[in-house]
């Protein structure tokens, strides 16, 4: 397989997910398998291409530097699995 | 053996737009908590960036004041990390197409210029603040919740990436407060490092003098003082050498600086050691940089503050040419006539300690009190320093007051002092020569301070040795 079990153990600390052996197995089948669909695009010779860093012909797209108004407190806190006064509450890091 | 520090330096500044780099949220230091945030700073799922033009205008007038080439195209990149300061998982960034690269920045110095090389700038997001609650003053270990504001999540950051190209702490803090000029001067940052608004990391490391080889680096994170920047690596470079004079090996690892401690603590493992797997930012488009943009940033450049310390150099020393420079008061000084020397000294020691904003200071009339030192009385002299910032400020007012000088005058009020102290002074005679100032201020107080203090003292070691 393309993707090796130390690498699904790898990105998936980068990510702090704890991982079952059962899907250790599955994601190191299907990391595999999407890595080999996209390793067909080696199989065309690109040497003239550039690197596509977005699929649309476009660039300069911006907004003025002009204020909006930003969503009250408690709807940004809305969603928050915790909170204490007006911020967001999380594990120690 | 002797050794030469190697040092470079990762600058972060925030551009001081009215919005955040992605969202049109306001920024601003000190609003409440959580205050200024909407559904693209908070990483609400389906939302997308929008770039702020003046945040890019503002970083090519950074990187040509850097010297720098503006890249004809340039592109975002994610750059991901998992921590709670990051809602996203990632922060926009960029990668290998920077706005800004390849630029160079002159450091004026006693002994010459040294041209500082500059790899890149670019433009990225803040992340948002974390508190470490219950760890004891805010420290990471120990704590046993985080809170999290993201106000500062999405402001415009620009970070600078130095070469290797300075030799010593005290030329780097020099290069830190030089860069600090320049950016404010520009008008994109207000670069306080108290609020954050600029910080930098340092990476150090020694090598035997003459060699140019690149030992391995540490690196000082997050300093926000240029004297805890120079302390800092000072340490660094002695822990260095006394490392390789042991004969062991210096190990690359991030360290933190904590102000009066002996040592840098690991601030993060190498184990840990980021892995940040950079791809496109797929949400925006690349930008090529229009040439009327670049053009009018080129415009608005004024002298810069190396060159300008260059030229005042000329017509003072080196360390006044710099000091009024960096401070941001050369700007009164050259709008102020009369004596270089005697302008730059009062431009830069009495009117900064009188605490005035150097720019509302009227240079003529400065120049009139300057040119009138000797003239008047010290006190009446600061006192008129001290008014010197108001709007009505005329010089003349406080001119009228002249400094007693006439022996004369003085006279009297000497030898009245000297009989009123006869026991003073047959102790001076007898050999307290101390007891001098004794003199010296009675007579100042006998007059309201309007004596000529050089005259004084000449009298006064006169007439207590005449006998």
């Amino acid at each position: 397989m393309a993707i090796t079990r130390a690498e699904v153990l790898h990105v998936a600390r980068l990510a702090r997910l704890a991982l079952t052996e059962e899907e250790i197995a599955r994601f190191q089948e299907q990391l595999s398998a999407i890595l080999e669909a996209v390793g067909k695009v080696d199989e065309l010779d690109l040497s003239g291409v550039e690197p596509t860093a977005h699929p649309l012909e476009l660039s300069n797209v911006w907004g003025a530097d002009e204020p909006r108004p930003s969503i009250d407190v408690e709807e940004a806190l809305a969603n928050a699995p915790d909170r204490e006064g007006s911020y967001f509450r999380v594990p120690p890091a | 053996m002797t050794w030469e520090p190697v040092i470079g330096c990762e600058i972060h500044v925030h551009l001081k737009t009215q919005t955040k780099m992605f969202c049109r949220c306001a920024t601003g230091f000190g609003a409440p908590e959580n205050s200024s945030t909407c559904p693209v700073c908070l990483a609400h799922p389906g939302v997308l960036p929008v770039p702020n033009e003046r945040a890019i205008e503002w970083t090519i007038k950074l990187g040509l004041a850097l010297g720098c080439d503006i890249a004809p195209r340039a592109v975002f990149h994610r750059k991901n990390y998992f921590y709670p300061d990051n809602p996203k998982g990632y922060q926009i960034s960029q990668y290998d197409e920077p706005l800004c690269m390849s630029g160079s920045f002159l450091l004026p110095g006693v002994g010459g210029d040294t041209e500082i090389g500059i790899v890149r700038a670019h433009l990225e997001e803040d992340a948002a603040k974390n508190v470490h609650m219950g760890g004891g003053e805010g420290r990471i270990h120990g704590a046993d919740r985080t809170l999290v504001d993201f106000n500062r999540a999405g402001m415009p950051l620009v970070e600078i990436v130095t070469q290797p190209h300075l030799r010593s702490s005290e030329q780097t803090k020099r290069f830190l407060q030089l860069l600090r000029q320049t950016v404010r001067e520009l008008g994109i940052s207000d670069a306080e490092m108290q609020e954050g608004s600029m910080r930098f990391d340092v990476n150090v490391s020694v090598r035997p003098e003459g060699s140019d080889e690149l030992r391995t680096r540490t690196e000082l994170k997050n300093i926000n003082s240029f004297n805890f920047a120079a302390q800092g690596i000072e340490r660094e470079i002695q822990r260095q050498i006394a490392i390789y004079e042991g004969g062991g090996e210096v190990v690359q690892e991030t360290l933190h600086f904590v102000p009066g401690q002996e040592h840098a603590a690991p601030l993060r493992s190498k184990e840990e050691a980021q892995d940040y797997r950079y791809l496109p930012e797929p949400d925006l488009v690349p930008i090529e940089p229009p040439a009327e943009m670049v053009e009018q940033a080129r415009a608005e450049l004024g002298e810069l503050p190396s060159a300008r310390i260059r030229r005042l150099e000329t017509e003072l020393d080196f360390g006044l040419a710099e000091g009024l420079v960096t401070s941001g008061r050369d700007g009164l000084y050259e709008r102020t006539p009369g004596d270089r020397r005697a302008v730059a000294n009062v431009v830069m020691n009495e009117l900064a300690a009188a605490g005035l904003d150097p720019t509302e200071v009227n240079g003529e009339e400065l120049g009139k009190l300057v040119e009138a030192r000797d003239r008047i009385p010290r006190e009446a002299f600061m006192k008129a320093l001290g008014a010197s910032g108001d709007g009505d400020f005329k010089a003349e007012d406080y001119l009228g007051e002249a400094v007693i000088a006439d022996e004369s005058e003085l006279d009297p009020v000497i030898e009245r002092i000297l009989a009123a102290n006869d026991e003073n002074v047959a102790a001076y005679r007898a050999g307290k020569q101390g007891l001098l100032g004794f003199f010296v201020g009675q007579v100042m107080k006998e007059t309201g301070g309007k004596a000529d203090p050089k005259v004084v003292n000449t009298r006064l070691r006169e007439l207590l040795d005449r006998s």
